[in-house]
């Protein structure tokens, strides 16, 4: 599983906002993944110092290409890596690839006996969210979906034509929108930019009686006071999973 | 050194961060241990009581902050690396004040770019998200003395991810701007971002 490195190659990459880039990696050998799981990314420099960082997985496994895995990288304005891999790594060139990483922060078909799923994202942390609305896609699947993003302006947010826009087409996934430092012009509501409230997860999240499976990701702090505002609402702590993604920015 | 031929090599580019044994200077830094003072114009001296921090968004909306003010959020405690375009490099320098996440924190904007203006018309740009994530500061105090006028007194922003200059002394106004609009050796043909570790002296780097 996650022991050894195997040596992979940037085949594609698109921006994915103006401070994000996917990254479509050929893993030789790669044997599948779940959605929600991550890699690590080992990057070497020419005097042999090594520097490794974890990124979840974008893109549900596709037996039609089982070698190819997709992330999407945030640049993390000074980061000793996420710079790198936004500005500089080019398409051909190779790196370390450990993984398919994690067991829990995981959702399937069938999970929690077909419970309802909500979502919670902060930034980048959507990545392993829309993972797994491409694997209940992918698997014709039908359990509810919601997703609340939590996201800093127009220019950062990641796959928002595919979660709410023309490319959207997930019935029984409804997905909203926190923008926290600035909002998108000639937005329908007045809401202006701030952070997620508790009145907004109680209505745009599942009632805790529903018992949803729950997955919080994000920066720490998001997840930390997402976290408390789920256990307020009445959810069980033990239907929380929680993945943090470091240092809080928002 | 890497004994495979650059076909082999792995994320070509890619150099990390300092080394714990030495390598700890961005590329053409020299270490200095003293401060030196780089100013493009005569030293302002603004007494507290008539010192105000104003940000202005895209919408020339304001939001202003007193000395008082500035002295009653909370403050951070960074102990950080300056690395001047002029070549020097200074470790572990120790200042107090505002993080820039606090003071933007409520003001409602979506712009990229950030012009900084101070006392004495200094001026310098970078982007928006280079003052935020923890890693920009309103500094007011120095090594525990208030910061000194040809430092930049009685606060400047710190910037320290980016070259120094940067890091404007005096700083007055920070205005949130859609365009990059350059400031003060930009115009003069330095780089807009910046960055140390990719010798980003000059426009061009
Ligand atoms: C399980 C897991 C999955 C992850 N998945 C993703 C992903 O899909 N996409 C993605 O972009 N990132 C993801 N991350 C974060 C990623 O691993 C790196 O931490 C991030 O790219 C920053 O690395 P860096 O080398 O650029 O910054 P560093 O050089 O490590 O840090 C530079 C500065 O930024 C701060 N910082 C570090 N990480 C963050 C952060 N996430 N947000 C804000 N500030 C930070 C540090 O405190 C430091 O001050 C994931 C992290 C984990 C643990």
């Amino acid at each position: 599983m996650a022991s050894g490195w195997r040596v992979a190659t940037l085949v594609d990459a698109t921006g994915a906002s103006t401070s994000a880039r996917t990254l479509v990696l050929d893993v030789p050998g790669w044997a599948g993944h779940r959605a929600g799981q991550h890699v690590d990314l080992r990057l070497t420099a020419d005097d042999g110092y090594t520097a490794v960082r974890a990124y979840s997985l974008g893109s549900s496994w596709d037996p039609a290409a089982p070698t190819r895995v997709e992330v999407t990288v945030q640049r993390v304005p000074g980061g000793e890596v996420s710079p790198y891999l936004v500005d500089d790594f080019a398409v051909g060139q190779r790196i370390e690839v450990r993984g398919p990483v994690g067991g829990w922060f995981v959702w399937e078909p069938g999970a929690g006996g077909g419970a309802p799923v909500l979502l919670l994202a902060g930034g980048s942390g959507v990545v392993p969210l829309v993972a797994m609305v491409r694997e209940r896609r992918r698997a014709d699947d039908r359990t509810p979906f919601r997703l609340v993003y939590s996201v800093r302006m127009p220019g950062d947010a990641l796959f928002l034509d595919e979660l709410t826009g023309v490319r959207r087409r997930d019935d029984g996934v409804d997905a909203h929108v926190v923008w926290t430092r600035g909002v998108p012009p000639g937005l329908a509501d007045d809401r202006p930019p701030g952070r997620l409230t508790l009145r907004e997860l109680a209505r745009h999240g599942w009632p805790a009686d529903l018992a949803p499976l729950v997955y919080v990701c994000g920066p720490t702090g998001f997840v930390e006071a997402v976290s408390r505002m789920l256990l307020v609402l009445g959810h069980d702590a033990s239907a929380i999973r929680a993945e943090r993604f470091g240092p809080s920015t928002t | 050194m890497s004994t495979d031929g650059p076909a082999d090599q792995l994320t070509p580019g890619f150099r990390g961060r300092p080394r714990p044994d030495g390598v700890a200077l961005p590329p053409g830094q020299y270490l200095e241990r003293g401060f030196p003072v780089l100013t493009a114009g005569p030293t302002p001296h603004v007494p507290t009581d008539r010192w105000a921090l104003t940000v202005c968004n895209e919408d020339r909306e304001t939001w202003t902050w007193s000395w008082a003010d500035l002295m009653a959020l909370p403050q951070d405690e960074p102990t950080v690396d300056l690395h001047c375009v002029t070549r020097w490099s200074k470790f572990g320098t120790r200042w107090r004040g505002v993080s820039l996440d606090v003071l933007l924190a409520d003001v409602r904007s979506s712009a990229q770019y950030a012009l900084v203006t101070c006392y004495g018309g200094y001026t310098t740009n970078l982007p928006v998200a280079d003052l935020l994530g923890g890693r920009a500061w309103v500094a007011h105090t120095y090594d525990d003395r208030p910061l000194h006028p040809e430092h930049g007194g009685p606060a400047r922003l710190l910037v320290p991810h980016l070259y120094l200059w940067k890091s404007a002394k005096w700083v007055k106004e920070i205005h949130l701007v859609r365009d990059e609009t350059r400031g003060f050796w930009e115009r003069y043909g330095y780089h807009d971002y910046g960055d140390p570790w990719r010798e980003q002296r000059y426009q061009g780097d």
